[in-house]
């Protein structure tokens, strides 16, 4: 990892954080802080709020109790359209894509921001609606130059093999340039080489543009080798907090992993 | 820009031309067709052009900053990363202050890599990317002689602080800034330079023993390069498409000596893995591929034909058939009936012409193969659709052409004449030995192995078995130390039925036996995605390659195969003793991972016989089955032992043709 990343002030802070579903709960009173630049990895068995943690993050979901601050800010009603606006961007743990568009349409929506013709213009493709596009095609081509995926410009997504598509998922996400980038298991049933390519374009994300990166991830051996930090979760609580190697040797984080009786 | 009515010029031999290095045909085309397209790449989505002058303007400022760095006169600069532009101009660079540019394979590990740098004294590296940075300083320091490392993509690199370490436009703009300083330094340094400088360092593979650096001068480079221009009539119009390693002496010659000579732009592709939609693009009209690309273009033609509406397949197959009939002899000007002529229009029209316009093919004028035996079905299908395929025979020492085959004398099992001023002999114990202007200098620093490969009259060993055939072509039959005999003295050269069994399609890999035994007997690899084709067609119920290798329907199928190349091998007075008259199939594919094949797919002969000794045996008894055990090393890297019990057949031997 470089040493020379400069990891900043806290950015967005998560503060005694409660959901529930019903009679579910989902998180249970938990604070976690992101700092700028960093590569923050939540991990935890299954079930144990992960992805629950991230959506509240991305405004999806509205916690009963707690308050995430964003940049010095109090969320109020957040919704994940007002998250995109304020450059939080995400993937899914099922990839959602579109299909039967191809590889650079897809990139091409996550610039949708940055469209501002007409509804007329765009259909002529006249004025506002040419100039847009050629200066959001050059940005979107350097996505697809970064991701290393030329070859499948402009093959349809639905072709594609799973770990491609993840990497075009993750290009659509740049393509928002976010500065808050928030991934959801990137690299879930990937093979090695796979997972070895998604690990070196989320630490050159990091590092190119500076994006602060909050990742959920199974694979240990990725968690500990690429992120600053590590908060782990169980049971809707966080049991843990730290740098990768201090996390590895906390006596709940084993207990929870290795199912050491309670 | 230059006008379309322009003719293209033709390229000639004569002297008079007075550029004798590469440099200094910079210095010309940058006159003479200074707004001409030299090199394109294609970046971000789009090709861009950089025409001859700008060309030249980056090598200058090139040679300037590889000045201030310390380059001089006599030191070798590496070059490794992917076809760039600015990495082949890093060549003329070097060459232009009198360096000696080593082009290094980019794919090789590190420790791969060291062996070369220190052989070479790499005083300075020019690199393509991150990747290859990483690489150097992992093993910087076992390479005491490296001081500066210049990269090309400045991806990944912002934080590194290591020594030495810059990007190229930092040196660029250390180059500019020092001409303006000494406006005289760059055309002086070109000047100096002569025919008789190094020019070049390519290493060789190495499959025998450590690689060497094979060195040649100017003066060998641009005789080859121009007289293969002018027997084949390249102009300054060509396209070419930069896609193979530059560190082989192929690219070398077509991608950059020959546009050097001639002036035609090389295009470098977006990526490898784009090689087949920019050459959609280009549409170059000069071309070079291993057999292998060829073979994997036309399998990507017939699944995608497999997929097509029913119209369309019914069109290609009557087409494609029509092709194989009389395509050859049209495109040989042989005389060819009205009609078949006026069907093989509509052809064109319907079928041929569309083909080679998915394949990028519609422009081509001229495209070679070499470096293994490529299948006559192959061979004939480019050849029906009126693409001028030829092959040649060469290597490293030879600056590529030793033989090629002349235009209206191409055939599918030769490597044709000996190329413009080379001679050819066969010596007394069947290698093939060449010598020409395009010899090469020595091996660097190595006048022992200089002296072994080449003798005093200049001919140069090429390790290879041939004969000249009766219409004067060469024939390469198997690499020199692999050739034996048979009991009875005849002639013995296991490639041959081998590479003549691998041109069907459900045989993978064969290794034959026969040295100093009585007859020849081989091990067979079946395709396990051909065979298992075929078995689901016809109704076979398989669990895994194993059991399908040992499928008596499977050796009937293999059997036939056998039996059509010992017919063939018949016809032939010299090789007819290598028919192979028994065989069995073997239980699992060889693996690299295993030992029994190298990391280019080669077969290591000596390694199987001995791995599989009791199975060669029983090939040589009387027994209808040989049982063998082997250990094996899974993908996940443990390994295990694997036994079978392998049936041994009789194949039918044809009696030699008087």
């Amino acid at each position: 990892m470089n040493p020379n990343r400069r990891i900043g002030d806290v950015v967005l802070e998560a503060s005694h954080i409660s959901l529930r579903f019903g009679g579910v709960k989902a998180l249970t009173d938990i604070s976690l802080d992101v700092r700028e630049h960093e590569v923050l990895a939540i991990i935890g068995p299954n079930g144990a709020g992960k992805s629950s943690m991230l959506n509240v993050i991305n405004g999806v979901y509205h916690p009963q109790e707690g308050e995430v601050r964003y940049r010095g800010q109090v969320r109020q009603r957040m919704s994940a359209h007002l998250a995109a606006r304020q450059g939080i961007a995400r993937t899914f743990q099922n990839i959602a894509l579109f299909k039967g568009m191809s590889v650079l349409d897809n990139i091409m929506t996550g610039r949708q921001h940055k469209l501002h013709a007409s509804l007329l213009e765009r259909a002529l493709w006249w004025g506002r609606a040419e100039r847009e596009e050629l200066r959001e095609r050059c940005r979107v081509e350097e996505i697809i130059d970064f991701l290393e995926i030329q070859h499948i410009r402009k093959t349809p997504v639905g072709r594609l093999p799973y770990g491609l598509q993840k990497r075009v998922e993750l290009g659509r996400a740049l393509a928002m340039e976010p500065t808050l980038l928030l991934l959801d298991e990137p690299m879930a049933g990937m093979n090695v080489e796979e997972k070895q390519d998604m690990c070196r374009f989320i630490l050159d994300v990091n590092d190119e543009f500076g994006t602060t990166i909050v990742l959920i991830e199974h694979d240990m051996g990725v968690v500990m080798d690429i992120s600053d930090r590590v908060v782990v979760l169980d049971y809707g609580k966080k049991i843990g907090d730290g740098a990768p190697d201090e996390v590895k040797h906390n006596p709940d984080v084993i207990a929870a992993y290795l199912g050491t009786a309670h | 820009m230059a006008s379309p009515f322009d003719l293209p010029q033709q390229i000639t031999t004569q002297a008079g031309t007075a550029a004798d290095t590469f440099p200094q045909l910079l210095c010309r085309h940058a006159q003479e067709r200074a707004e001409r397209p030299a090199m394109r790449e294609k970046d971000l989505g789009i090709w861009q052009t950089w025409n001859w002058r700008q060309v030249a303007d980056e090598v200058r400022a090139m040679a300037c900053g590889l000045n201030v760095r310390g380059v001089s006169r006599g030191d070798r600069v590496a070059i490794i990363g992917d076809n760039r532009p600015r990495l082949y101009w890093a060549m003329l660079a070097a060459q232009s202050i009198g360096a000696l540019p080593v082009p290094l394979y980019q794919d090789a590990v590190a420790d791969e890599m060291v062996f070369s740098l220190r052989d070479a004294g790499i005083s300075v590296a020019v690199v393509e990317d991150q990747e290859q940075v990483d690489k150097l300083l992992e093993i910087r320091e076992q390479l005491p002689a490296l001081h500066t490392i210049v990269y090309d993509d400045t991806r990944g690199l912002r934080h590194y602080d290591a020594t030495g370490l810059l990007s190229m436009d930092a040196l660029l703009g250390e180059g500019r800034v020092f001409h303006e300083q000494h406006p005289a330094f760059f055309q002086l340094s070109v000047e100096a330079g002569q025919g008789h400088d190094l020019a070049i360092m390519l290493y060789t593979s190495g499959t025998t023993g450590q690689p060497k650096g094979v060195v040649h001068t100017f003066d060998s480079m641009i005789h080859t390069a121009r007289a293969a221009a002018a027997m084949e009539g390249l102009t300054d119009r060509e396209e070419v498409l930069a896609y193979l390693p530059m560190a082989w002496v192929g690219d070398n010659l077509f991608s950059f000596s020959q546009s050097m000579v001639c002036g035609f732009c090389v295009s470098c592709p977006e990526s490898s893995t784009t090689v087949m939609t920019d050459m959609r693009e280009i549409g170059p009209t000069y071309y070079f591929a291993p057999p292998r690309v060829f073979e994997n273009l036309l399998t990507q033609v017939t699944i995608r034909m497999e997929d097509a509406g029913r119209i369309k397949r019914a069109l290609f197959r009557y087409f494609m058939a029509h092709a194989r009939k009389v395509g050859v002899r049209i495109v040989d000007k042989e005389p060819v009936g009205f009609w078949d002529r006026l069907g093989y229009r509509l052809g064109d029209w319907l079928v041929y012409g569309p083909v080679k316009n998915v394949l990028g093919f519609s422009r081509i004028r001229l495209a070679y193969t070499a470096g293994e035996a490529i299948g006559p079905e192959l061979f004939a299908f480019y050849r029906a659709l009126n693409i001028n395929i030829k092959q040649l025979y060469g290597s490293t020492e030879a600056y590529v052409m030793v033989c090629v085959q002349p235009n209206g004398e191409v055939r599918a099992d030769t490597v044709g004449k000996p190329a413009p001023g080379v001679e050819v002999r066969i010596d007394d114990k069947g290698e093939v030995l060449f010598r020409g202007p395009g010899v090469f200098h020595s091996y660097w620093q190595r006048a022992d192995a200089t002296a072994e490969t080449r003798n005093a009259e200049g001919w140069v060993h090429t390790g290879d078995a041939g004969f000249i055939d009766d219409a004067g072509h060469l024939r390469i039959i198997d690499r020199a130390k692999d050739v034996g005999r048979l009991t009875d003295g005849t002639l013995f050269a296991p490639k041959y039925p081998e590479n003549k069994l691998k041109f069907f399609p459900f045989i993978k890999e064969v290794v034959a036996f026969g040295d100093g035994r009585e007859h020849a007997a081989a091990f067979i690899n079946i395709d396990i995605e051909a065979v298992g084709n075929w078995a689901e067609r016809r109704g076979l119920a398989y669990s895994g390659y194993t059991d399908l290798a040992a499928q008596d329907a499977v050796y009937e199928l293999v059997r036939d195969c056998v039996e059509q190349v010992n017919e063939s091998l018949s016809a032939d007075s010299r090789l007819s003793g290598s028919q192979i008259s028994r065989f069995l199939v073997l239980h699992k594919e060889l693996d690299a991972d295993d030992g029994e094949l190298t990391r280019t797919r080669k077969v290591r002969r000596r390694f199987i016989a001995e791995r599989y000794a009791p199975l060669v045996d029983a090939l040589y008894s009387d027994a209808s089955r040989g049982v063998i055990e082997t250990e094996v090393r899974f993908e996940d890297g443990r390994s295990g032992r694997l036994s079978a019990d392998l049936k041994i057949e009789t194949a039918r031997t044809y009696p030699r043709a008087a």
